[in-house]
């Protein structure tokens, strides 16, 4: 790092750049942009779960006012548009391919979901075209749902091609080993869990708005999308809207993702089709009705997990049987949320020399389910710092002391756990101590026993996480399911006066990048911070991108760009040495200027630049310009780690539950901006917090959604939650050039299970399941 | 349908537009005066993403009639700066990166400015209530919190000066 970028290079707490236009409200978020003579669609969906469509009558909705079209998912079929395409693909433990049920964008002869939909309308006004999609007739021939995850394999097949309503049956580990070990156990603790099935809810709907040119053919797409490139691909490849270099998708600022704006949705693909078909431009923004009807959910797994351990407390084995609710289609990453980035976090910081896995993915008629922040890791998370908890409790052991019994020492890495992943680094006992020490452990007896008399109930939870991030080593994916490689694009360009325009194939929608890799490559090249641009979220403009998810921007998207950098400096010296008549093995570059070693002659960045758009006498084999692209791939995931501790205090009276202090301390190796990162870990904390407490999505055994709004679905709010006492610790990435490891998703990662520990702990019973409610706090407080 | 012909005054600037009777303020600003910076979150008054102000008092844009603006003062997130100069809440919610997606952030910018207009001196406490009708599902409301009682620390200090010029 060099003098004049210390305040804004890497590590500094820089202000954002992206804030000013936020709180002044000009951002341009999709719903904010508005073509000339756009109209407004209105989508068709089925009030029932599972049903035949039969005839529908569009006839009285066209003849009223401003209605200009009514298109069906016939129509669609008819224009030969494919099936939405999950991209990962898993191998049941029979060796045979999991079954991926057809999904069109819009359906034409079965819906299999509340709200899935089925046509659209596109009328001048969005009031015209609601009121004409209720003036739509169809005959629906009702079937009977699969709702309950429990019995869905022993119930009806929703998809004919897929017997039983289960996709896969998938394993990992080794199961011999593994029943050994349970046989030669001195103690086995056995849990039943559930994690409760979670709606995103980014408080920006999706929306998208696109206008198709009949002189050129092209769509643009504007859309509330995580990787618009990505997208874009799959539109064009497997969806065969239109082809690739035809199709342009911007997503422009985007209002939080979560995990729910990855996926190539029903509603975008159709307003795109429609726009040419009517050759209009057509805007579709979701009401928050169908964010919470249609947007992909998260969790909803049930699992059985055994824990064997021997007399001294040491773990021998670790055994794992999981359902997991698919939804009623598989969604892009759906068949690897409750596999690949589940069943390889079994081993979490802890030496387990056996652990076996099963998971059944199910289908069910309700909306896909995939990735929400953490996906899969959370899960995982959440059966093995529970089950460690509970061991701790029946045998008597501190549960800290069990967990160092247990964990895996920092001279132990690179770490082989027994399911397919290699730690590379990292020093969990660093973060339990620094956690312990912010929470004052010691000082706890005497907090509960003042609790206690004044009539309330305290407990105190841990969470010593991992999680896999920087999806993805393309290698290692490819050879776990992935349909294609994860690297990260990036372009450094210089332009002629020597400001820097940076492209990335990561999208920010919330995340900082547009200051995270200003500091990156404003450090690297020793430019002025504000003289760096980072532009993303065009395909228009940058190249290529698999987008932003996984905790991958920084760790991945971030290393492409410090690779790209590094080519411009090797380009710069050649330039330099040209211009100075010099060596070119005898330049230097530091702090944004070229010198020649041991001598007096230097040209800065800006001069090169300059020298490098209008050359009067290049050299042949120097080509002018100055601006470099690199794809990134990763060697190995990165371990992100650490530990959350929770401590609650519960009114036994209303059986309000209070988090009054939450610590996390986290490692994410060499931090760029450490105050985006603590508002990263804030934000997943909540969403945490809120899985433990409040939120729950719910259908009944119609497979109607019951907590389809704000009323019924409990977001937390600002006097839900503590402060959160946030730090970190740092051991470097060891296989990337900025020692990264991502920080996006450790906060929804860790703190449900903290939470409900430390709930279990107060109340002295494990009977309680997420969202532990004040009403079920309360039943069990009264020993209902 | 015919529309309604309205007179109002919006963020100091005297305003006309026709509306349809059902048409929502929030839609009027969004779709016809294109003040896009009060966000729709969910329509039904549970989010707080569209908050503004009518004649000083707190209310969801989504949750007024168009049409009952007639009369009113309207301030949204676009009047919050006086021109270039931003509000100290503003500039407090940049220094404590208290926004990330930023959709949100119109909402709580003008709730937190209602709150401060009647108590400039609120406790932690005080500022989450006040802030309980605001969604935000990227930061976890801690920093928010922190910005606003930074921001009323420095109305507090703006108001001393006023004050004291004015003797
Ligand atoms: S949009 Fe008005 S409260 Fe949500
Ligand atoms: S900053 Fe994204 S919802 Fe608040």
């Amino acid at each position: 790092m060099n003098d004049r970028n210390t305040d804004t290079g890497i590590g500094a707490a820089v202000l954002r750049k992206e804030d000013r236009r936020f709180i002044t409200g000009f951002g341009r978020y999709t719903d904010d942009i508005n073509e000339v003579g756009q109209c407004h669609a209105v989508f068709l969906r089925s009030p029932y779960a599972r049903a035949d469509i039969g005839e529908i009558d569009v006839s009285a909705p066209l003849e009223m006012d401003g209605v200009i079209a009514i298109l069906t998912g016939r129509d669609m079929a008819a224009d030969g548009l494919g099936d939405l395409p999950c991209g990962w693909s898993v191998k049941s433990k029979d060796g045979s391919d999991m079954i991926s049920a057809p999904h069109p964008p819009l359906a034409s002869e079965r819906v299999n979901y509340v709200g899935e939909p089925y046509g659209v309308v596109l009328a001048e006004t969005r009031q015209a075209a609601r009121d004409a999609a209720e003036a739509v007739a169809t005959d629906f021939g009702e079937l009977e749902a699969v709702v309950v995850l429990k019995t869905a394999t022993s119930s009806e097949a929703i998809h004919e091609a897929v017997p039983q309503n289960r996709c896969y049956l998938w394993e990992l580990g080794d199961e011999q080993a593994t029943d050994a070990a349970f046989q030669n156990a001195a103690h086995v603790v056995t849990l039943e869990l559930t994690n409760n099935r979670i709606i995103p809810n980014a408080i920006e709907p999706r929306a998208a708005l696109a206008t198709h040119n009949p002189a050129s053919d092209e769509i643009t797409l504007y859309t509330t999308s995580q990787n618009p490139h990505l997208a874009r691909l799959i539109l064009s490849a497997f969806v065969g809207l239109s082809p690739e270099h035809k199709l342009r998708l911007i997503a422009p600022d985007v209002g939080g993702g979560f995990g729910s704006k990855i996926f190539v949705y029903p509603e975008e693909t159709t307003v795109a089709w429609a726009a040419r078909r009517i050759a209009r431009p057509v805007k579709w923004a979701a009401d928050r009705s169908e964010s919470f009807l249609t947007d992909a959910h998260g969790r909803d797994h049930l699992s059985r997990v055994e824990l064997a351990l021997d007399a001294d407390g040491q773990f021998l084995g670790l055994r794992v049987r999981t359902t997991a609710n698919l939804g009623a289609y598989l969604s892009l990453f759906a068949a690897s949320v409750p596999t690949y980035l589940y069943g390889t976090l079994l081993a979490g910081q802890y030496r387990t020399p056996a652990i076996h896995v099963e998971v059944e993915g199910v289908y069910t008629n309700t909306v896909p389910v995939d990735a929400v922040r953490g996906a899969g890791r959370p899960e995982a998370t959440y059966v093995v710092e529970r089950i460690v908890e509970v061991a701790a409790r029946q045998l008597g052991i501190d549960p800290v002391e069990l967990r160092r019994r247990n964990m895996i020492q920092p001279d132990q890495f690179p770490y082989q756990t027994p399911v397919a992943l290699v730690y590379d680094t990292g020093n969990y006992q660093a973060s339990l101590d620094r956690a312990l020490d912010a929470i004052d452990y010691g000082g706890f007896p005497a907090r509960r026993a003042a609790s206690e008399a004044a009539g309330k109930k305290r407990g105190l939870g841990f969470a010593c996480y991992i999680e896999a991030c920087g999806l993805a080593p393309s290698q290692l994916a490819i050879s776990l399911g992935a349909g294609v490689g994860l690297y990260e694009s990036g372009e450094v360009r210089v332009n002629p006066t020597g400001s820097v325009t940076v492209f990335t194939g990561s999208h920010s929608h919330g995340q900082g990048h547009e200051t995270t890799f200003a500091q990156i490559v404003s450090d690297r090249l020793g430019v002025p911070f504000d003289d760096v641009e980072v532009v993303h979220g065009d395909t228009g403009r940058v190249e290529f991108g698999l987008g932003t998810y996984g905790s991958r921007s920084v760790a991945v998207g971030g290393s492409a760009l410090v690779v790209a950098a590094d080519k411009v400096i090797a380009k710069g010296k050649l330039i330099a040495a040209h211009m100075l008549k010099a060596d070119p093995a005898a330049i230097d570059f530091e702090s944004g200027e070229f010198s020649v070693r041991d001598s007096n002659q230097s040209l800065s960045f800006g001069e090169v630049a300059f020298a490098a758009y209008v050359p009067a006498d290049y050299p042949e084999d120097l080509e002018p310009g100055l601006s470099e692209k690199a794809f990134y791939d990763p060697e190995n995931f990165t371990f992100p780690a650490g530990t959350h501790i929770a401590e609650v205090e519960i009114d036994p009276q209303t059986g309000v539950t209070e988090v009054v202090a939450f610590v996390a301390v986290d490692d994410f190796g060499e931090v760029i901006n450490p105050m985006i990162v603590e508002g990263q870990v804030h934000g997943g904390i909540a969403q945490g917090i809120g899985q433990a407490l409040l939120e729950h999505g719910v259908y009944d055994d119609q497979g109607q959604l019951i907590t389809g709004s704000y009323m019924d679905y409990c977001m937390p709010r600002a006097d839900d939650l503590p402060d959160f006492d946030v730090d970190t610790t740092i051991t470097p990435c060891t296989h990337n050039p900025l020692g990264v490891k991502g920080c996006g998703e450790a906060g929804a990662i860790g703190s449900p299970a903290a939470v409900m520990n430390a709930i279990t702990d107060a109340l002295g019973t494990e009977e309680i399941t997420m969202p532990a409610t004040s009403e079920k706090v309360w039943r069990i407080c009264r020993g209902d | 349908m015919s529309g309604i012909h309205v007179s109002t005054t919006i963020n100091g600037d005297p305003v006309e537009f026709v509306c349809q009777p059902g048409e929502t303020l929030l839609d009027v600003l969004r779709d016809r005066l294109r003040l896009t910076g009060s966000k729709d979150g969910c329509g039904t008054g549970d989010c707080g993403a569209c908050s503004v102000t009518v004649d000083g008092r707190l209310v969801c844009s989504c949750l007024v009639l168009g049409a009952e603006a007639e009369g009113r003062e309207v301030t949204t997130i676009e009047g919050l700066a006086d021109g270039e100069n931003l509000h100290p809440l503003q500039s407090k919610f940049i220094e404590h990166a208290a926004l990330q997606c930023g959709i949100c952030t119109p909402g709580f910018l003008v709730a937190a400015k209602a709150l401060l207009d009647r108590n400039s001196n609120p406790t932690e406490e005080e500022i989450r209530f006040a802030l309980a009708g605001n969604l935000c599902r990227c930061t976890g409301y801690d920093k928010i919190v922190r910005a606003v009682s930074a921001a009323a620390t420095e109305v507090r200090k703006q108001e001393g000066r006023k004050q004291r010029r004015s003797f």
